[in-house]
């Protein structure tokens, strides 16, 4: 059996298709270039960056007692803001699907739900420190306590546990409400009580899903720099050392073997959780619900359920709160009134505020609608075309999520600082705009690329065929079927890429160069400095900022999104 | 604007897929070969898994085939893309554009191909009448009925006035009763355009109530061609009988050989067939009888045991065993026979002349 003729043929069909061909090649080239080329020179680098082949910078790195500290610490965290941010998840899902709910409790969880698409990586750490640290609104002056430390190990826990838990709480939500209600009415029915009904349906079930959620939380705890960084403290983690590595000791090379490691913590990780975890869930539930759910009213599940829930929502919100009345309080800490909008004004005066905001929004504003559009195109190309380099695309996009900020980072100063591969070709990059700007695509381009596919994946393959089969070409395919179809996906992905370029930090801060402030960059710089109330200034800002594209988009497709029109039926 | 009639020839073409479980290569589609004549209606008809979609789908363009080649007309079209081919599909899910209404869902088509607005407006106009569409061309496709929809599916195709027109199970999503009227929709307007029209179902009477020919396709190849008559009359082999309306199998030796007359023992009674050519005395011969073409009487035929009697409103629908065979018989417009209840012995009476030896 020779099947040679039909990939002939095949291949001959594509390359009659050059806008096809070249946006494959095009595609190629800059996933190659900066994904896989700046983690390719981290290898190179740790295995010779001192000049021979061999090992010896990682038995050099392995000596350092730091480096393997951190990695403990970062084990440490990772296990434990996994398992928390699982279980408030879950417990938070499992209320919104199972529980009835007042309408009060039901906007709180709404606005938890919504908080990690608007906020900067470092605003929980910031309002930790405000609210409960040695100056601590609550513990000074509610509590009385003078000597309170957040710094460390569970300020890590804590703020990273509140920051990511929305995400587990997203993913288990979509996961129960795909459990048929009559698989828990048979186990009642068949006479187990509540409790039984959960630890011997529900649970199981979610098992799959519940590993899911705690990889995701994992290999983002492992991979945040933000908060490690201002509430750390001494308590240093694998992205911070490998920062502190190569801004404080110069140290090139061990910096790249260190990123190394992180990579194939991260990457271990991923693909468990890729293929191992993510099939299983996908077997376990794939039922539809038949019908709606008898939501649970008995007062005793009700109310402890309700009220946890409820005070860890209100605790995380008014943790976020405290971030803009924190830039209005004179001097945090001592002196609260009369509220001053000094801090505001010291930003946009003495601290380039202007600057800063015009340097981040324009960047974030180019590198938005390129990553919505590469991850549409991906998509498209992933879920609706054949042809043999898919699966490369397919995979280095995906790669680039578990991708580390801090690795991005250091493979692009180690593979752009000199030119590729020391050679000075496209070294003229390095230090500019448009490197700033690769970084937030390659970053935001996972999350993209895997919302166009779920998207693509929903409409029928047969409808772009017919629009081929009546005379388009794939260009026009793209333009008049896919992107009108999914314009929805298409737009949100757009403030997602915008919101997550505008918040990113952990790569932009080892290779923003001088000539351009960031808003991030700077919140970091003052929230180590100590300067709280102006870190809190600028984060201020960055939420309107963020929380304004949001509202935007959502107007949008309220007004003139597809979905209301081909959905209506 | 008349155009010359294409048909559709397929010179040994194959198809190989690969088992997702296995890993193995098997043939979708094996040493096909095909011809189409121009203007006909033909129908694709398999069970599924049987490779009349993937032999449709490489003539769209859509797959490419492994081996052979495909003509459209006197012209080779394996290396043109879809959008290249002279072909239009009607697809099984109506694959509309959601986001158009049923006007530029049907004047797609022809503005790719540039055509000048007032004639794009006369056209679409033009078929949506012939489909019976007129008045809802602002429509939203999803405002529409499954029948509606696929009324501008087929409007869509034929309004670029391909050469071949293909159909990808267009009815199976409707409800027995619009499928029905549908077909005959489809073959009126076929019959009109008098374009060549390729159809894949594994609807047998769809198949007999549109075509003027049938292809049988069974595991990747074609089993038979033939008009509806021949296949159902004449079928090849127990798939093609089997798979074309309801068939009983009464096996036989072959005991007397008489000019064009033959004499078969089947479980004991001589049936007198038609002799073919090449039969020989001592082999065992299979004749196809229609449930229809039999009945049940106290004497003149086979005796037989009656083991399922069941009223059907326009039948009564029998299983008798002959034998060790279990015969199934429809004995129409029953109100005044006598019917026969199960367990009753009785005889199989039927005309030799009806069955066909395979």
């Amino acid at each position: 059996m020779a099947r040679g003729q039909g990939a002939a043929l095949d291949r001959k069909k594509l390359l009659a298709d050059p806008i096809l061909v070249t946006t494959i090649v095009l595609l190629i080239t800059f996933l190659t270039l900066f994904i896989l080329y700046p983690l390719a020179i981290l290898l190179v680098d740790s295995f010779v960056g001192d000049g021979s082949f061999g090992l010896s910078i990682f038995k050099r790195i392995f000596a350092m007692k730091s480096f393997t500290r951190a990695i403990t610490n970062t084990l440490k965290v990772g296990f434990v803001v996994g398992i928390l941010s699982s279980l408030i998840g879950l417990l938070f899902a499992y209320v919104e699907v199972y529980v009835r709910m007042n309408k009060f409790v039901g906007g709180l969880f709404k606005v938890v739900s919504m908080l990690p698409v608007v906020s900067p990586p470092f605003v929980l750490s910031l309002s930790m420190i405000m609210l409960f640290g040695k100056a601590g609104l609550i513990t000074r002056f509610l509590l009385h306590i003078y000597d309170n430390s957040v710094y460390g190990y569970w300020g890590i826990v804590i703020v990273q546990t509140l920051t990511f838990f929305p995400v587990c709480y997203m993913m288990l939500k979509g996961l129960l409400k795909n459990i048929d209600p009559s698989l828990e009415e048979a186990a009642r029915d068949m006479g187990a009580g509540r409790w039984k009904v959960f630890a011997d349906v529900t649970l199981p079930l979610m098992l799959p899903g519940l590993g899911n959620a705690f990889l995701v939380t994992f290999i983002e705890s492992i991979a945040d720099f933000a908060n490690p960084m201002i509430i750390g403290g001494s308590y240093d983690t694998l992205a911070t050392t490998i920062y502190l590595q190569i801004t404080g000791a110069y140290d090139k090379a061990g910096a790249a073997a260190m990123a190394v490691v992180l990579l194939c913590i991260t990457l271990l990780m991923f693909a468990v959780q890729k293929y191992y975890l993510e099939a299983k869930t996908a077997a376990t539930l794939t039922g539809k619900a038949s019908r709606g759910r008898m939501l649970i009213e008995d007062r005793s599940v009700k109310v402890p359920l309700t009220v946890f829930c409820a005070l860890v929502a209100i605790f995380v919100i008014m943790m976020y709160i405290c971030v803009p009345i924190g830039a209005l309080f004179p001097t945090w800490g001592y002196k609260f009134f009369p509220l001053t909008g000094k801090w505001f004004k010291l930003v946009f005066t003495r601290y380039h505020g202007f600057k800063a905001f015009k340097d981040s929004f324009v960047l974030s504003l180019i590198a938005a609608p390129v990553t919505a559009l590469l991850s549409m195109i991906i998509s498209y190309l992933v879920v609706k075309r054949k042809f043999k380099a898919k699966g490369f695309i397919e995979a280095v996009s995906m790669l680039a999520m578990a991708v580390p900020g801090t690795v991005l980072g250091v493979g692009y100063i180690r593979g752009y600082s000199g030119g590729l591969f020391h050679t000075g070709v496209l070294q003229s990059i390095y230090g500019t705009g448009l490197i700033l700007i690769i970084v937030f695509v390659v970053r935001s381009l996972p999350t993209g690329t895997r919302s166009g596919i779920s998207a693509l994946r929903q409409i029928d393959k047969s409808i772009e065929e017919s629009a081929y089969d009546m005379g388009a070409d794939s260009f026009k395919v793209f333009m008049t079927v896919t992107l009108p179809l999914i314009k929805d996906s298409f737009l949100s992905g757009l403030v997602t890429a915008f919101v997550r370029s505008i918040t990113a930090i952990s790569a932009i801060i080892l290779l923003v160069t001088p000539s351009f402030l960031l808003i991030t960059v700077q919140i970091n710089e003052f929230a180590e400095k100590g300067s709280y109330s102006l870190a809190c200034a600028f984060a201020t800002i960055l939420i309107i900022i963020t929380y304004g594209a949001v509202l935007l988009m959502n107007l949008f497709i309220k007004y003139f999104g597809t979905s209301r029109k081909i959905k209506e039926d | 604007m008349e155009k010359i009639k294409k048909g559709v020839r397929l010179d040994h073409i194959s198809k190989i897929y690969q088992d997702p479980k296995t890993g193995k290569d098997f043939y979708a589609v094996k040493d096909t070969s095909l011809t189409i004549e121009p203007g006909s209606f033909v129908t694709l008809l398999g069970p599924s898994g049987c490779g009349k979609t993937t032999t449709l789908r490489m003539i769209a363009g859509f797959e490419s085939p492994d081996e052979g080649e495909i003509y459209l007309g006197d012209e080779p079209i394996n290396e043109l893309t879809p959008n290249k081919r002279d072909t239009a599909m009607v697809f099984q899910s109506y694959a509309l554009l959601p986001h158009y209404n049923v006007f530029d869902n049907v004047a797609y088509g022809l503005k790719l191909r540039k055509v000048p607005k007032e004639e794009i407006k006369e056209r679409v106009m033009n078929i949506l009448d012939l489909v019976e569409l007129t008045g809802m061309e602002s429509r939203m496709t999803n405002q529409l009925s499954g029948g509606q929809q696929q009324r501008v599916a087929l409007a869509r195709a034929l309004v670029i006035e391909p050469s071949v027109l293909l159909f990808d199970e267009p009815l199976s999503n409707l409800d027995a009763k619009l499928r029905v009227s549908m077909r005959t929709e489809i073959r009126r307007i076929q019959q009109r355009v008098g374009i060549t029209a390729i159809y894949v179902t594994h609807d047998q009477s769809e198949a007999m109530a549109l075509s003027d020919q049938i292809i049988v396709m069974n595991k990747g190849v074609v089993a038979q061609m033939g008009t509806p008559q021949e296949i159902y009359y004449h079928p090849v082999n127990e798939f093609v009988a089997d798979f074309i309306g309801e068939a009983n199998f009464l096996k036989g030796k072959l005991t007397e050989l008489q000019g064009d007359k033959a004499v078969l023992d089947i479980h004991g009674n001589p049936l007198c067939v038609d002799a073919r050519e090449g039969m020989e005395p001592g082999k065992e011969y299979t004749v196809v009888l229609r449930p229809e073409a039999a009945t049940l009487a106290d004497e003149g035929g086979m005796p037989c045991e009656v083991v399922l009697s069941c009223f059907m409103g326009s039948y009564q629908n029998y299983h008798v065993m002959v034998g060790d065979a279990l015969v199934k018989l429809e004995e129409h417009n029953p109100k005044n026979k006598r019917i026969y209840q199960v367990g009753e012995h009785c005889q199989l009476v039927f005309d030799p002349a009806s069955v066909h030896v395979l």
